[in-house]
């Protein structure tokens, strides 16, 4: 069997230490960025990559120092390009693992025209959006994905932009994989993550991520004991969806509109099952927490929606093949000379 | 009956003008191709409004093709027309004071009706075809063409509209006939192109040949016109335009090289033609139309990254977009070539319209201290070799490289002589090995004499690195903020770039003395007027020499000696004055600047005045 790019070649893992790279690590003690390192580097470690065949292409930001910390290839870019970047590598280069590192300023903000050309072109990579609610490396403002009435330096008065709901945008710009995970739910984010690497086509993964310097505990109600259990949601492909510190809580769909109701009220089998190919309903849970009449919704965590689609990469590899097959590749003097050419003697 | 006389003339300035509409674009690149069949040396000047499709019949809708061509050597594509054709009263409105005394002026009189008047802003009463004094000047052609081209087509089955786009045919083959020239490799084109079109096919050769033939019998002119082959070098020839030069040496680049070549770019007059002829050759190279100028350049970059050579070409609105990945390139010292086919600004200015203005964008148009070689086409066939050296150059010096072009040169056609692929100078590609590992860790900023550094590329195994946008520190790329280091690099990377003058060739004087009065140094597109002018003031006894710059940045080794050898020193540039300030702070002479920005090229007379008013006032 041919394997992709990304994908063990043998049973054995490499131990993840050997992906870390010499540099000291530059963010600040707390950082949910570390955790996240921890999992990239024990999931290509689990999935036994060569390292030389691994590229971490970033932009500008806090998230966007990753690169600098893997034994691999990589670039530190510039701000929000990183897509655009790892696209023009993947066209000429099939045979790489390729993740793109970005936030929610540098994917959402500065680079959201190339995020959403990315996902519908469908390119083969991984992308990690860590999304901390806010502009760290510029030391806290606003970002795209902060939410309603946000006070912070650049919005004394409180915000007034709606925030980006990533996901959702991702979903309306045809992406074919979408997933979440916590920075500090390291067994899941590990699962999202090898799983968005067996993605074959662009994979997003939004990363929430604790900012500990200027947005303490932005999602701590998704990630405190106390309140986790009835705030999110860990979504199972062809499980029913059900929650809640008693694991006493279901979602059923009524027509399009997603209810809870009790455990007790109704039989599992009226659950709604989640349906990681079904759009429609990807779309609805993508929507779970944006939408103020679904209040109360807890926000679905692992893959929300992962279909196939063929690869920009390989339509174009086809039309190339196809060209070769019919123009040839052989020295171009006979295409230069065209059919209106004379001699002087 | 038929003529049987036929007048020698060594070159001929002709110029199509007709609606945008009216197909005058094709008319002119068939005649020009036509004229490189009969091995004329030739320079075009195609000159289209900026609106898609105009307002027929009005002035700003005018489009035109004029070509040069001879059998002496052609630099420019003529300040004045030896024949004007005028489809209508707006085509000879905007034209007719570029035709020579004495010319010839071919005119559709159906395109000279009320209407067509008023749309001219012509009163009525005073129809210029048959203004005596005005017509004086001229041998005049009036010729009903659209009439005629209707009744030619009466029973095509065709519909009006369908006749009367073919009504440029009956011009085209009209003027076949005045200059002696067969309609056959007109013919063949129409048969290629519309082939799935048999209607309108036949109609199109029916016109064609009609016009030829209204042209016997009416016996319209005294003579016909001759000319001849021009001994050009031995070789093979084709006429190429300047984009589609640019777009072969791009596939030569592949093939010499064997890398995989990424063409990013995104849809912007006058560049996009490049990636038109490109996106055809998949089998050579892989282009990518992105979603923003900026995603071009950094797919590109990415491509390098990735081992491949990525190109990206946009104009001046498009490359400001692309400063600051140019800029990342540079830190990145990656091979990259960026073309601009420059045209009129500021802002969006006039997109169809020439300008040689962005060259102090392409030297300094970046933050930080980001040096990067610049090199210039001065015709439509050297943008084959501008580019190819380009190439070389961003290869195996590891830098980003920008070629200026501009929609003259872009859109321009002129004869190239075909260079065999094969034949074309190596490339050396500075690929990494063992000899960049230092205790066992790549080195990916270790120099070599030309300091330039090794290109590591992602599958290599051992030679793992991470390099960006930060400071770095040199031979190790690890980020250093160490002020002496930054120093170092900036100082490095300007010195990287300086040092290529030891591989480029020597600037030579390409017409005129070597030693005199009075020295005229260009640029780029202003090359054929620049000779034309300066062989005719030395012709005329003048101590005058003609030198021009292929290579800007950096500048060839010899220019200040060239330069020290001239009392005066004559720099015509089409833009306010751009080169004439580096050549001063560089040089410390005190050059004269000669400007022109109005979207047009220089003619050979405005140098002329220029050259000899300098002179008259010493
Ligand atoms: S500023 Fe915030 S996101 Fe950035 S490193 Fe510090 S804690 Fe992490």
């Amino acid at each position: 069997m041919k394997t992709r790019p990304g994908q063990s070649t043998k049973g054995v893992s490499s131990p993840s230490k050997s992906y870390a790279s010499n540099q000291e690590i530059r963010w600040c003690p707390g950082c949910g960025d570390y955790s996240i390192l921890k999992q990239v580097q024990s999931v290509l470690a689990d999935e036994n990559i060569p390292k030389e065949e691994i590229v971490f292409i970033s932009g500008i930001g806090c998230s966007s120092r990753f690169p600098y910390y893997l034994d691999t290839f990589g670039m530190h870019s510039i701000h929000g390009r990183a897509p655009a970047i790892a696209s023009g590598l993947r066209a000429i280069r099939k045979d790489l693992n390729i993740w793109v590192v970005t936030g929610d300023g540098d994917g959402l903000s500065i680079g959201g025209n190339h995020l959403i050309h990315l996902l519908r072109r469908n390119f083969n990579m991984n992308v990690l959006l860590f999304n901390n609610e806010i502009y760290g490396l510029t030391k806290g403002q606003y970002s795209p994905t902060s939410p309603l009435g946000t006070v912070n330096k650049t919005a004394v008065w409180g915000t007034i932009d709606l925030p980006f709901n990533p996901l959702k945008l991702a979903l309306g710009a045809d992406a074919t994989f979408i997933a979440r995970g916590l920075d500090i739910d390291p067994l899941l984010l590990r699962q999202v993550l090898k799983r968005a690497n067996q993605h074959n086509g662009t994979s997003l993964v939004e990363i929430y991520q604790n900012c500990n310097v200027f947005n303490d505990g932005a999602f701590s109600v998704l990630t405190d004991k106390a309140t986790k259990k009835d705030n999110t949601i860990v979504l199972e492909h062809q499980k029913p969806l059900f929650f809640g510190v008693n694991n006493d809580m279901g979602i059923i769909l009524d027509g399009f509109s997603p209810r809870i109701v009790k455990l007790s009220e109704v039989s599992e089998n009226d659950l709604w099952i989640h349906d990681e190919e079904d759009s429609l309903k990807a779309t609805i849970l993508t929507r779970f927490f944006d939408n103020p009449e679904n209040d109360g919704f807890p926000r679905p965590l692992g893959v929300l929606y992962a279909v196939n689609r063929p690869t920009y990469e390989d339509q174009l590899r086809g039309q190339k093949k196809m060209a070769i097959e019919q123009l040839g590749q052989g020295n171009p003097y006979e295409l230069f000379k065209g059919k209106n050419y004379w001699e002087v003697k | 009956m038929s003529i049987n006389t036929s007048e020698l003339r060594e070159n001929i300035v002709i110029k199509f003008a007709g609606d945008s509409g009216d197909g005058m674009q094709l008319t002119g690149s068939q005649f020009t191709e036509t004229a490189a069949k009969y091995g004329n040396d030739l320079a075009t000047f195609p000159d289209f409004p900026a609106e898609i499709r105009a307002p027929q019949g009005t002035l700003y809708g005018v489009s035109g093709f004029q070509l040069h061509f001879g059998s002496t050597r052609v630099h420019t594509p003529g300040d004045e027309y030896d024949v004007l054709v005028a489809m209508n009263a707006a085509a000879l409105k905007t034209n007719i004071k570029n035709l020579k005394p004495g010319g010839t002026l071919i005119i559709n009189i159906d395109g000279f009706d009320d209407k067509f008047l008023r749309l001219a802003k012509y009163d009525k009463l005073d129809n210029p075809i048959e203004d005596e004094k005005l017509l004086s000047n001229y041998t005049i052609h009036k010729i009903a063409i659209t009439q005629l081209t209707r009744k030619a087509l009466e029973d095509s089955g065709l519909g009006i509209k369908e006749i009367d786009r073919s009504k440029n045919m009956f011009a085209l083959g009209y003027v076949y006939w005045l200059f002696n020239r067969k309609t056959d490799f007109t013919e063949n084109y129409l048969e290629e192109k519309f082939s799935k079109k048999p209607k309108i096919f036949e109609a199109n050769i029916k016109v064609l040949r009609t016009g030829y033939n209204y042209g016997i019998t009416v016996e319209a002119a005294s003579s016909t016109t001759e000319v001849q082959a021009a001994a050009l070098d031995k070789g093979i020839y084709r006429n190429i335009r300047g984009n589609e030069a640019l777009a072969y040496g791009i596939i030569a680049l592949a093939y010499k090289t064997g890398l995989d070549v990424l063409y990013a770019g995104y849809p912007i007059t006058p560049a996009t033609d490049i990636l038109h002829e490109l996106a055809k050759h998949k089998n050579y190279i892989t282009t990518f139309q992105a979603e923003d100028e900026i995603a071009a350049v950094t797919a590109a970059i990415g491509a390098s990254f990735g081992g491949g050579l990525g190109v990206t070409a946009s104009s001046g609105p498009g490359i400001a977009l692309k400063t600051e990945a140019i800029g990342l390139a540079v830190a990145l010292e990656m091979p990259l070539v960026i073309i601009n086919v420059q045209r009129a600004g500021p802002s969006t200015g006039m997109p169809t319209k020439t300008e040689q203005s962005d060259l102090l964008q392409a030297y300094y148009g970046r933050n930080g201290e980001t040096p990067l070689p610049v090199l210039a086409c001065n015709s439509p066939a050297d943008s084959f070799d501008i580019i190819y050296e380009a190439g070389k150059i961003a290869i195996e010096h590891m830098t980003p490289v920008m070629v200026l072009s501009d929609g003259y040169l872009g859109n321009g056609s002129s004869p190239w002589s075909i260079q065999d692929p094969d034949l074309l100078p190596e490339i050396d590609i500075p690929f990494a090995n063992q000899d960049h590992i230092k205790d066992g860790k790549f080195m990916p900023y270790l120099r070599d004499e030309r300091l330039s550094r090794p290109w590591a590329v992602p599958g290599k195994k051992g030679f793992e690195h991470r390099i960006g946008g930060l400071s770095k520190e040199n031979e190790t790329g690890d980020v250093s903020y160490d002020p002496e280091n930054n120093q170092l690099m900036v100082e490095l990377r300007e010195q990287k770039v300086e040092n290529i003058a030891e591989f480029i060739p020597e600037i030579k004087i390409k017409a005129g003395v070597e030693k005199g009065d009075i020295l005229v140094l260009g640029w780029g597109s202003t090359y054929g007027a620049l000779m034309s002018a300066v062989t005719d003031c030395h012709d005329q006894g003048l101590k005058i020499g003609f030198a021009h710059l292929r290579y800007l940045r950096p500048f060839p080794g010899n220019l200040e000696k060239v330069l020290s050898q001239y009392q005066n020193i004559l720099i015509p540039e089409l833009n306010n004055g751009q080169l004439i300030k580096i050549i001063r702070e560089k040089f410390n002479v005190d050059a004269i600047g000669m400007n022109k920005v109005q979207g047009l090229p220089f003619t050979k007379n405005e140098i002329i005045n220029k050259i000899q008013d300098i002179l008259k006032s010493e």
